[in-house]
């Protein structure tokens, strides 16, 4: 009996506690910086596309949201034709920016994406692309991995050494 | 005397308009309780919400499962809402303001109230659904035996003042409320209000986490929309019940009318019926019906008779 009092007790002082509730439109939730939300495309510190079109982010996707058409530019340097994302599938798994090799491929915290027609939850690359390097600045993939130009291969130019080959398993 | 029909009409209009207020009163308090804000945004504090609610159970398909008994399912929820507007009918809620000056006026209520297991155990059986068949029994137990202390909670008042008219009831308190004189007969009027409106912690007929929603899960549309209604209104009933016997009905300091004093001790009762669903877990069945037979029925017993052992030894002195 004494129990039941107590508790009413407690319940009734709850009246004075602050409230938890985030009043939505007025008042935004704290995202964490990590907060998987709209995927976007990043850009290297030059303003080009990041995007390699390696397909991996759309091998990865486990709901096949994601689908691109790479192609080269006339430097050999292969970009996405399109870069198409259903946003209507996609779960916001991550998988895509976990497989992408040249950070191009990024979620922001930012989820307020709702559309009144679904076809335009279907985003093209220039909805996905951002002026921005997301949450890599500084980092330019073909600065790193280098780049193979006419008449010369990667690491044969001076001060260069040759690629690691990957395919090895010797030291 | 103001015409008779002037008070029903007005007693009718205020009594919809409060079942329907606590719609909005009881989400809001309760999510007071539990750190929220409740509704509040549709209209001034959210109060629209009563208005969008009504107007989705009017707009809802009106559904009778083609395996119910169709009468006795559309007859159900009416007589809860109708037992419980005719208990309004002794309730005095100023000098004067009462529907009908009975002077068997805690009888007719205790009727009343009796009639209300009716309309669980009809709608439950007319559903033909083993959930809500279950709900019906459980509900026709739960109230037909917490009645009986109800009702043997209520003598201790009406030995005190002699009579079982409300409004000499509540004359007879002018000088102490008989919550103090009667405090065991309360708190037992008060538990088996509770489980008389059927509400948590005793939502044992309903007890969505075992039954589905009990005796009515079959109901849709305005048919549940009376259910609905009818639970409320059973706790404004029980409030204010509970503010006639024992604390002192419209009696109050003279700054403000007696029907303000009335509203005000009966709205507190309200609240505290949704603190009581705020706060408490819900109890076995047997222990409801252990608790109830083997506690509360031996003390109601007991209050009664020492009340009148104590009023016999008063009058012959």
């Amino acid at each position: 009996m004494f129990s039941l009092l107590r508790s009413m007790w407690l319940v009734f002082l709850h009246m004075f506690h602050k409230r938890d509730t985030y009043q939505y439109p007025e008042q935004k939730a704290p995202l964490p910086a990590r907060w998987r939300g709209r995927i976007a495309l990043t850009r290297d510190p030059d303003g080009e596309e990041r995007c390699v079109g390696c397909y991996l982010c759309a091998a990865a996707c486990p709901v096949d949201c994601i689908s691109l058409q790479a192609t080269e530019d006339e430097h050999g340097r292969r970009y996405p034709e399109f870069f198409r994302i259903n946003f209507s599938r996609c779960i916001f798994c991550g998988f895509c920016e976990e497989a992408c090799p040249t950070y191009a491929i990024q979620l922001l915290p930012d989820f307020e994406m709702a559309e009144y027609n679904r076809q335009n939850l279907v985003y093209e690359k220039h909805d996905l692309l951002i002026p921005s390097q997301g949450k890599y600045p500084g980092y330019n993939y073909y600065k790193v991995a280098g780049l193979a130009i006419k008449n010369k291969d990667k690491g044969e130019a001076e001060h260069e050494e040759p690629p690691v080959d990957i395919k090895s398993l010797l030291p | 005397m103001i015409n008779a029909w002037w008070i029903i009409g007005g007693v009718l209009f205020v009594l919809l308009n409060t079942a329907a207020g606590l719609i909005w009163l009881e989400r809001r308090m309760l999510a007071l309780w539990q750190d929220r804000y409740g509704p509040n945004r549709a209209g001034p504090f959210g109060l629209f919400i009563v208005l969008a609610d009504t107007l989705k159970l009017f707009f809802k398909e009106d559904w009778i499962p083609p395996f119910a008994d169709k009468v006795v399912f559309v007859f159900a929820p009416a007589v809860v809402v109708a037992s419980v507007l005719m208990s309004f009918v002794i309730v005095p809620f100023a000098p004067g303001i009462v529907v009908a000056d009975l002077n068997i006026g805690i009888l007719f209520f205790l009727a009343m109230s009796s009639l209300g297991v009716y309309s669980i155990v009809l709608g439950g059986w007319a559903s033909n659904n083993k959930y809500a068949l279950l709900g019906a029994m459980r509900g026709a137990s739960q109230m037909i035996s917490y009645e009986v202390f109800m009702g043997l909670a209520l003598m201790g008042v009406v030995v005190l003042s002699g009579s079982f008219n409300l409004q000499q009831i509540v004359e007879s308190q002018r000088t102490v409320w008989f919550v103090i004189p009667q405090l065991l007969g309360f708190l037992i009027f008060m538990v088996a209000g509770v489980a008389e409106t059927h509400r948590l912690p005793f939502d044992i007929p309903e007890a969505e986490s075992e039954l589905v929603a009990g005796f009515h899960s079959e109901y849709s549309g305005m048919k549940f929309g009376m259910f609905f209604i009818g639970e409320y209104l059973g706790v404004t009933l029980i409030s204010a019940m509970v503010v006639t016997l024992y604390f002192g009905g419209w009696l109050g300091p003279s700054f403000l009318p007696p029907v303000v004093w009335f509203a005000i001790k009966t709205f507190a009762f309200i609240s505290l019926f949704i603190l009581l669903r705020a706060s408490m877990p819900r109890p076995r069945y047997d222990q409801l019906m252990e608790y109830g037979w083997k506690v509360l029925f031996p003390l109601s017993l007991l209050n009664l008779l020492v009340t009148a052992a104590i009023k016999l030894w008063l009058v012959t002195k």
